[in-house]
Formats: C-alpha cells, sequence, structure tokens
C-alpha cells in the first residue's frame, strides 16, 4: 500500500501525468454519465431508431454553440406541441363548441425569431381523431410587423405531416420565394433578409364529429442543434459521441490488458521452460510477425462477423505473439538466472508458481507503461476498422461517426463538425493515455529519467 | 559421537557437457552422514563442492552429461524418484538448502516474512496466517527482528537477509541442511554470529548439517567432522579434533600447513601448482602431481584405507 502511494506521489511529479490524468478522468466520467442515462438497448434502439425518433431534428445540422463563434446567428431548432398548451406560455389552444356537434379548435405558437438566417425547414405533425368526416384547418402565419399570410387550407388525416417548404399553392402566394423564406422575409429588403422579432403561426380548425380532436405539433427545424449537431438521419450526434466512449475505452482496455497479459505470461512460460515450449513459441511468433494483421481483421469482419466483441477476441489473439514477446523473453531468460529462482526451485516451488510468483512479478514495471501505452493504440484500431466499414454495425462508436460523415462528404460539404468532434475526442483518448504511459514509464524505470 | 546414518552416499557422479569436454565436477563421492552430523565439507575453489551439494538435491542445470550414483536417506533411494516425486518429498521436506550467496536469493518482489512461509505453503498446504506464523517463530529463533517480516529483501543488512535464508531453509524442520558457503560475504564479526547461530539451532531442532565452505577456520567452529574435497572426490573423512590436531592424507596436511595460527611461530606454506582441470582426468592420484610423497603407486587410482576410523584415498597409509 504504501509502494503504490509512493508511486502516485511520485507520478503526481510529473504535470503530463496529472493532464494525462484528467483527461483519462474526464472520459471515464463520461462513460459512467453516458451508461447510467442511455441504458445499452436504448442506445442502440436511439442509434438505429432512424426518422420515428429523430423526426424532430433537423438534418446535417451543426451544434449550437456554433453561434458563439460567427458573426451570424444561426436559428436553433426547437418545437410546440398544442398538448402542452397551458403549461408552455408559447402556446394557446381553445375549443369553442358549435352547433350539431361541431366544434372549432384555435391552436397558436407564439416564438421569437432573432436570428440572422432562414430555418431549415417548418412542418406540423398533426394528430386527429375522428369517426367519419375529417376535420378541416386553416393556418395563418403573422408576422413581427403586422402582416397576416394565409399559408394553407385543407382536410387533416388521423396522423399527417405537413412541411411548410413544400406547399407550392404557398410559395406562389409568395411570389415565388421558397416558402420558409417568404414567411420570414423583410417585406423591404432587396435580398431575401429574416425579418427579426415574434412570430405567430395560428391554426384554426373545424371539427365535424362529437368525439374529433385536433392536437398538433409545430416543429422549427433550425440550422444548428443541441451540443454535437446532427448527421444525415437526423440523428443527435451526442449520443454516439457520449456512447462511443465507454465503447473506445473497454475495447482498448481489453484488447491492451488481454494482449499484454497474455503475452507476458506466454513469454514466462517459455523462458522458463526453455527447449520445444520456448522452439513453438517463437516460431508461432516468427509466423505470426509476418501475417497481415489488419488484412486478417478485414477478412474476419466481411466473412465471418463484425460484432465489437469478435473484432475485439482476433485482435487479442493476434497481438499476442509479437515483438513484445521477443523482448520479454530476452528479459525473462536474464531473471530466470537470478539467485533467487533458484532458491525457488531448491525449496520445491513448482513450476507454475516460480512463474507467477517469482519471473511475472519483476515484470510489473515494464508491463504497466506499456499496457497504458497500448490502450490509444487499440482505440484508434477500432476506430480505423469502423472508417474502414468494419465497425459493429448496430454500436455507436466514434469510428462509426466518421464513417458516415466519409460516406455523406461531410468535409467536401462543409460539415466539419461532423468529422472534428469524434476525432477531438479520439485524440483525446490517446493524448491521455499516452501522457500517462510516459510518465509512468519514467516512474517505473528510473534509468530513463536522464534522457 | 553420531551413530546410526542418516544418508549414505555411493559413487555419485555429476558430470556437465562443456565446449571443451566433458566436466567431471563430482567423479565418485561416498559418504556417510549420520543424525545430528555437522561435517564440513572443505576444498579449494572449483574443486566440486557446489556441484557435489547440487548433485544431492538435485539441482541440476541443463547440460548433465551424466548423473550417477546411490543416495540413500533412511534407507531409501533418492535416486529412484522422479523428479517431480523428488520436488514434492525431499526438496525442504527431509533436506533444505542455503544457496550460496544467500543475499541474492531471496525474492526481490517479496517480503522476507512471505519468502520465509514460501516452504510451508508449497510443502505444507499450510494456509497464509499458520505459514506466517511458523515464519514469525522462525525468525525470533534465528535473531531476526518479527517487525522485519514485513520488509523486502532489498531493505536488510547482508547479515539479516543471511539470517532470513536461514530461517527459511529450518521453516519446515528438515533432517538435513546443506549450507553452502553460508558466510563467504559477511564480516568476520557476522560470520561468527551466525556460525553461533548455526550451532544452537543444530541443538535445538536435532539437524544435520553439511557445511561446504573454503574458510577452514571459521568452519572449525561448527565441525564435528571434515572432509576434503579435491578435484572432484573426497580424499579424506575424519572427525574434527583429530583432523585439526593431524591430518592424514598429504593435501589436508598442505592445506592445514596454509591456515595462520594464533599460537606458535610456524611459516605459512602454499601449495605449489593448481588444482587439475575437471576435464579430462586420468587414471591414478589426483592430488600426484603436486605432492611431495609422491611414487610409483601413486600412478593408480588410491584406495580408501580405513585408519582408526578415520578414512583416507592415498597410497601411503595402504598396507604393503
Amino acid at each position: 500500500m504504501n509502494t503504490l502511494k509512493k508511486y502516485f506521489r511520485e507520478i503526481l511529479q510529473y504535470p503530463s501525468a496529472v493532464v494525462g490524468s484528467v483527461m483519462i478522468l474526464l472520459l471515464v466520467a463520461v462513460s459512467v454519465y453516458a451508461l447510467v442515462t442511455i441504458p445499452y438497448e436504448k442506445a442502440l434502439q436511439l442509434w438505429r431508431g432512424g426518422e420515428d425518433v429523430w423526426y424532430a431534428n433537423p438534418q446535417y445540422a451543426p451544434p449550437a454553440w456554433m453561434n458563439f463563434f460567427s458573426d451570424k446567428d444561426l436559428p436553433v431548432s426547437f418545437k410546440l406541441h398544442s398538448r402542452d398548451a397551458g403549461e408552455n406560455q408559447s402556446v394557446t389552444k381553445e375549443v369553442v363548441l358549435g352547433e350539431q356537434n361541431t366544434s372549432r379548435t384555435f391552436i397558436t405558437y407564439t416564438f421569437d425569431f432573432n436570428y440572422d438566417e432562414f430555418p431549415q425547414e417548418m412542418a406540423l405533425l398533426f394528430n386527429t381523431t375522428y369517426e367519419v368526416k375529417q376535420p378541416f384547418v386553416s393556418i395563418l402565419w403573422a408576422t413581427p410587423d403586422g402582416r397576416e399570410i394565409r399559408v394553407g387550407d385543407f382536410g387533416v388525416s388521423k396522423k399527417m405531416t405537413y412541411r411548410i417548404s413544400q406547399d407550392t399553392k404557398l410559395q406562389r402566394r409568395l411570389g415565388g420565394l421558397p416558402p420558409i423564406q417568404g414567411l420570414f422575409a423583410d417585406p423591404n429588403a432587396q435580398t431575401p433578409v429574416p425579418f427579426k422579432g415574434t412570430y405567430q403561426l395560428l391554426i384554426n380548425g373545424v371539427s365535424f364529429e362529437q368525439d374529433s380532436h385536433i392536437e398538433a405539433e409545430f416543429v422549427f427545424y433550425g440550422q444548428v442543434y443541441g451540443l454535437a449537431g446532427t448527421d444525415h438521419l437526423r440523428r443527435d450526434l451526442m449520443v454516439a459521441l457520449l456512447y462511443g466512449a465507454p465503447i473506445a475505452l473497454a475495447f482498448g482496455l481489453l484488447a491492451a490488458l488481454g494482449t499484454s497479459v497474455l503475452t507476458m505470461i506466454i513469454a514466462a512460460t517459455g523462458a522458463y521452460y526453455g527447449g520445444w515450449v520456448d522452439e513453438l513459441i517463437q516460431r508461432i511468433t516468427e509466423v505470426n510477425l509476418v501475417l497481415p494483421f489488419l488484412a486478417i481483421l478485414i477478412m474476419v469482419g466481411t466473412f465471418y462477423d463484425r460484432s465489437i466483441w469478435t473484432i475485439l477476441g482476433v485482435t487479442i489473439l493476434l497481438s499476442i505473439f509479437t515483438g513484445a514477446i521477443k523482448s520479454y523473453r530476452a528479459i525473462f531468460m536474464q531473471v530466470k538466472e537470478s539467485a533467487y529462482i533458484e532458491a525457488a526451485r531448491a525449496y520445491g516451488a513448482s513450476s507454475g508458481r516460480v512463474i507467477f510468483r517469482y519471473l511475472i512479478p519483476r515484470m510489473i514495471p515494464l508491463l504497466i507503461p506499456g499496457l497504458v501505452s497500448a490502450v490509444p493504440a487499440f482505440v484508434f484500431l477500432e476506430a480505423s476498422l469502423a472508417v474502414l466499414g468494419l465497425g459493429d454495425p448496430s454500436l455507436p462508436t466514434w469510428g462509426k461517426i466518421i464513417n458516415d460523415a466519409w460516406l455523406n462528404a461531410a468535409l467536401y460539404k462543409g460539415y466539419y463538425y461532423w468529422i472534428l468532434e469524434p476525432a477531438i475526442l479520439l485524440m483525446i483518448t490517446g493524448l491521455g493515455f499516452a501522457m500517462v504511459g510516459y510518465s509512468l514509464d519514467r516512474v517505473f524505470n528510473p534509468r530513463l529519467r536522464g534522457l | 559421537m553420531p551413530v546410526s546414518k542418516l544418508m549414505r552416499i555411493q559413487d555419485l557422479k555429476l558430470h556437465f557437457r562443456s565446449a571443451a569436454g566433458v566436466v567431471q565436477a563430482v567423479d565418485g563421492v561416498d559418504l556417510d552422514l549420520f543424525y545430528n552430523d555437522a561435517i564440513v565439507i572443505l576444498g579449494e575453489s572449483g574443486c566440486g563442492k557446489t556441484s557435489f551439494a547440487r548433485a544431492i538435491l538435485r539441482l541440476l542445470p541443463r547440460n548433465v552429461e551424466a548423473y550417477t550414483g546411490k543416495v540413500l536417506m533412511n534407507g531409501n533411494d533418492l535416486m529412484g524418484l522422479s523428479d517431480e516425486a523428488f520436488r514434492r518429498e525431499v526438496r525442504w521436506v527431509k533436506m533444505s538448502m542455503v544457496p550460496q550467496a544467500a543475499m541474492n536469493a531471496l525474492n526481490p518482489v517479496l517480503r522476507v516474512g512471505d519468502q520465509v512461509s514460501e516452504p510451508l505453503i508449497v510443502h505444507a498446504g499450510a494456509s497464509r496466517e499458520t505459514a506466517l506464523k511458523s515464519a514469525r517463530e522462525m525468525f525470533q529463533r534465528v535473531g531476526v527482528p518479527v517487525d522485519f517480516m514485513n520488509r523486502y529483501a532489498f531493505e536488510l543488512s547482508g547479515g539479516m537477509r543471511q539470517r532470513v535464508a536461514i530461517a527459511m531453509a529450518l521453516v519446515t524442520v528438515p533432517e538435513l541442511v546443506i549450507l553452502d558457503e553460508p558466510t563467504s560475504a559477511l564480516d568476520v564479526l557476522t560470520q561468527a554470529n551466525i556460525f553461533n547461530l548455526l550451532k544452537r539451532i543444530k541443538q535445538d531442532f536435532d539437524m544435520s548439517f553439511v557445511l561446504i565452505t573454503h574458510d577452514i577456520a571459521t568452519s572449525s567452529e561448527l565441525a564435528e567432522r571434515v572432509a576434503i574435497m579435491y578435484a572432484g572426490q573426497i580424499v579424506e573423512v575424519s572427525d574434527a579434533t583429530r583432523f585439526f590436531s593431524a591430518p592424514l592424507h598429504p593435501y589436508s596436511q598442505k592445506l592445514m600447513a596454509s591456515v595462520p595460527r594464533l599460537r606458535g611461530n610456524q611459516e605459512l606454506e602454499f601449495i605449489p601448482g593448481n588444482p587439475p582441470s575437471l576435464i579430462g582426468i586420468g587414471q591414478g592420484c589426483r592430488f600426484a602431481p603436486r605432492c611431495e610423497f609422491r611414487f610409483e603407486k601413486c600412478d593408480q587410482d588410491p584406495p580408501v584405507i580405513n585408519r582408526e576410523g578415520r578414512l583416507v584415498k592415498c597410497w601411503l597409509y595402504a598396507e604393503g
């Protein structure tokens, strides 16, 4: 315990170790948060959900904080539901009963628009109940300067989405301007410029049956969304960025731990027994060293299974018999001849006991820095496989985001956030583990300090 | 005087392969050990003392050319046991060893308390707690403060480490302990302390000691019997009292003459020449080339002659 404390104090003397530890702790915190707030099943459901889950999000929207960095304020997405009238000040709903079972429904959405750009889209999602006769709605648009624009009049089916940008009649009425621009444009400007102020969307509905009701959700698709932005499927990238952390850490740590521990045990066994055991391990290593690692992984991914656990297993299997086995063996050969190993043999310790209690503990100081430094390599490997299209198809990972971005030509189209966000997280992971790893190396191998 | 036999070693041979040829490190050794015996095996460096110890405990390197002979312990032939059986039933159960350079024989990553209790865990299947308890008693007995049990080997002085190594050899209370130059790296005062300790332990536990050393003066402290080893063979076995007053073998005489004495004005002698290489030894007495009493018969292998209970391998004592 005291030695641990001593090491810990020593590690803290290296600023890089402190910074690296903070980075790793941050990632761990993010992972825990992700796992607690989004259970595994939910994460898969969200990530593969498609339109049903993500209908209210804009497509290809950069994160909302982009507004801080540009002089133009881009509209932020929001949605208002008539169900929330009363709780939400921005929505009002009033139902007036008329003769012969008819009723009139008045829904008003009020919102401030203070942006320099037009929104992507606006939509009304109707949800009505009726037996035979459809309710009828007419929609009005009130601008801050007091103009009223008739948006449309139509009968509403039980579930219906009305997208304002696709209303060609409205486009004609607005003098040929695309409807979204037309509704927000300053009437006095030469080129379409958004007019700032408080807008209102009014729905005036008539139902013709006793139990016929009208509910409508107004979705305002802005140009920016949330903390992380959205992708081509309107998905919130935050889900994958959050959930990618535990997956990346788990993959990296398991692969690094599995590889280095198994490598060490096998190297120790070979060095201790010598003879044909050692020969066999060395020959396997030499063959494995010339096998194309990535090509085998791609083959496994293409022909067998792309599950992250399969890939993890194959990765560990292929990484055990590498150069590390040779360098560990060289050190074990030296340790093996120590007087205390012979003493252990003399008092009758079994071979297993000598290997695990005498040989391997001597290598722990070498193992730990190597293990920590190996973690990012495996995190990057997983991301690289995902970028190559061999990532686990069901899991939201950082590599998968980059893969999606790449397939949708994100950089070409200027969606830098889409690639930079996962890339920065990958870099933080790499940097954090590398900084801690190098500091650990210096603590455990004092001879390196002079370098 | 020891009576019954604990161990009987007959024609024990241990030969190694080397690039230059076969090294006859132990070449036909006969030796009897008794209960509660303390025998010192004396000889120059390179005469096969350590190889002899290893041959008894079957701690063999890889390049063994020949390993033959008989080692009977309480009448059971140890040479017939398989390696695994030997490890389980003999090492540290029947005999243990304080290895040469015992100071390096401690695992640097184990606390010495754990280290000393290891043989108990391995052999008696003891739990860590009971093993530590026995180790604690043994620490007290060999004079290591009990709170040192939680230290690592590098945190102890040389003398303390030596005591720990001895504690480790004693913890399973075997019948025979082989001490291979246990004090070679220590100062004279510590050496004396350790030998006093060993004497006391031998009485307390009723054990037999085989002490391997080239230090004639300090070994006389402990020795009850003396065996002189020369070029892979034992040339004289005698009780200590008679040996130190009058050694029989010419080599023993020369050896004794090379030790400074407190009283008397004797000039120190040396043995001319070098001990023979252990590779490719031919017929005849191995000491003959350096012997001042050499005569024709010395070209043939000398017989072992029993002279009033003392054994000497020399033609000078042959009758007729």
